[in-house]
């Protein structure tokens, strides 16, 4: 018990919730959406600015959500700038679990890809 | 009989699951071997389709039915032909708001009245139906320590803006506030003419009900909560009203005469309850207040008072914890919710879970209330019979843990 524990709450993941990357709102929008996760009321706002060239320019993410939720997206929002828009909608799950390198388990898997679930719906709709 | 944790060997979960800390009574409740035995007993020894057949077993099975609605009544004070079987409060909230749905359209100049204290079950049904209708809704304000009186009511809607129903909790299932359900009764009668629908899930379980003293007009409950099975609920109807209102369901068992283009509805408590019932969950469910009836309700609930003033006392002396509901407890059940500073309401159930104790962690199908608290979730703590201190040392351990984990940053 006592190894899994220091294994979520990782420094990273608690450096990523305490002072989320690209936390922010953007002036220049070009796609945005919102999605909620109703087990738990957990939320987020994306907005992504794309340039002429099909890759993303800025992101900007808000909203509110567990640690494991924050930093997944916080992590995730460095990732997708400056990738085409086609490949952050090819990023899949395996992708965000590397990043926060831990196993969030069945219950909180929901909280780790809601992140990515919100900047793909925000593609889906480009 | 004993109480608390003497209590846990007659529950086997506490024997499979050794070291659970269960403080998660409010979502759903521990199951007594007895409860699993009167159920078991059923299929091993009575099952057949009741009220239909002749035989002598389906005969038994009718009476085994009839006889657990008859407990199911003496329980909050009531008549067996007032007793619906449902499958939960869910389900209950859902009949009413459809079987009334004629007479809310016909009265669509009142409002609906709600409160924004309701859990997801008892709230969004009746904004449902008031949108069908094309009737308004209105919210009863709460009082300054987030409980809900007959005063309350005043502040609403004078007349002759009188509701056309009203739909209020007993107890609220975040804060655990107690509303004074048998004034705003009488309120609701006297001044706006109108039915009262209380949900008394997180009641019923916690404290003695009688129906004829609060004068309600409808009053749900779920069996789950208190000891029960899942899939079996109560509705309590008065008996006007069973008259009055149409069945929201249809089909076996709940009909006079069905003819080519019109049917006719059976008297008593069977016109809602259409298709087979769960024979098995009623029975399950008697056998739960059998076991509560030995234990002794008024017992039950001091037992959990007790609790909830030690962990909110705990609670309170802590700087970085802060507690939704009246602080004294006064009033309450034994429901405490709470927030740890920097600490999200996952994360922290989370890392408790690891100290064997289960908590709520979310907006506990509660959106309303959570928006009026101004928070997205709280961490809650509900208490129930078979629940003692040593649960609560080991929710304060895990608070610790959890407060030294997002404290190293």
């Amino acid at each position: 018990m006592a190894d899994d524990k220091e294994e979520i709450y990782r420094q990273n993941i608690l450096d990523h919730y305490r002072s989320p990357r690209n936390f922010k709102k953007l002036k220049k929008i070009d796609a945005r959406a919102e999605v909620s996760n109703p087990s738990c009321g957990d939320r987020f706002d994306v907005e992504l600015a794309i340039g002429q060239d099909g890759r993303i320019k800025d992101i900007g993410f808000s909203g509110s959500g567990c640690a494991i939720s924050m930093a997944a997206a916080s992590m995730l929002s460095e990732q997708v700038v400056g990738r085409k828009a086609q490949e952050v909608r090819a990023l899949d799950r395996k992708f965000v679990l590397d990043l926060l390198g831990i196993d969030p388990g069945p219950s909180r898997l929901r909280c780790a890809l809601l992140g990515l679930e919100t900047v793909h719906k925000a593609l889906e709709k480009k | 009989m004993p109480i608390g944790k003497s209590l846990r060997a007659g529950f086997p979960i506490f024997t499979e699951k050794a070291g659970l800390r269960y403080l998660d009574s409010a979502a759903t409740s521990q199951k007594p071997a007895s409860v699993m035995e009167a159920m078991s007993r059923y299929y091993s020894t009575s099952n057949a389709n009741p009220r239909r057949g002749v035989y002598s077993l389906a005969q038994e099975a009718t009476e085994e039915y009839e006889r657990a609605r008859g407990r199911v009544a003496r329980f909050i004070g009531a008549k067996s032909e007032e007793i619906v079987f449902v499958r939960n409060t869910t389900e209950a909230l859902n009949l009413l708001s459809y079987s009334m749905q004629d007479m809310l359209a016909k009265k669509k100049n009142r409002p609906v009245a709600l409160t924004r204290m309701e859990h997801h079950s008892n709230f969004v049904p009746w904004q449902q139906a008031a949108r069908r209708a094309g009737a308004k809704l209105a919210f009863v304000p709460f009082d300054a320590k987030k409980r809900i009186t007959a005063g309350n009511l005043g502040k609403l809607a004078p007349r002759p803006d009188a509701p056309s129903v009203l739909a209020i909790t007993h107890a609220s299932n975040v804060l655990g506030t107690l509303n004074d359900i048998a004034g705003i009764v009488r309120y609701a009668h006297e001044e706006w003419e109108c039915p009262v629908v209380v949900d008394a899930a997180q009641a019923a379980p916690h404290l003695p009900i009688d129906v004829k003293r609060l004068d309600a007009d409808f009053l749900a409950f779920s069996s789950h909560k208190m000891l029960g099975p899942t899939g079996i609920g109560v509705l309590y109807m008065k008996e006007e009203w069973r008259e009055r209102l149409p069945p929201f369901m249809s089909g076996g068992g709940q009909i006079a005469n069905v003819g080519d283009r019109t049917s006719t509805w059976a008297d008593g408590p069977a016109k809602f309850e259409a298709g087979t019932p769960d024979v098995a969950g009623a029975l399950g469910l008697a056998a739960a207040i059998e076991y509560i009836g030995r234990t002794g309700m008024e017992k039950i609930g001091r037992h959990e008072k007790k609790l909830a003033d030690r962990l909110r006392r705990a609670l309170a002396g802590m700087d970085d914890v802060e507690v939704y509901g009246p602080p004294d407890g006064q009033d309450c059940i034994g429901v405490v919710s709470f927030n740890l500073a920097g600490v999200h309401g996952h994360d922290l159930s989370g890392i408790l879970d690891r100290h064997g104790v289960a908590v709520r962690g979310g907006h506990h199908c509660a959106q309303p209330l959570m928006r009026m608290l101004g928070v997205n979730s709280t961490v809650r703590a509900s208490f129930y019979l078979y629940n003692d201190t040593d649960d609560i040392d080991a929710l304060l351990e895990g608070l610790d843990e959890a407060r030294r984990i997002f404290s190293r940053l």
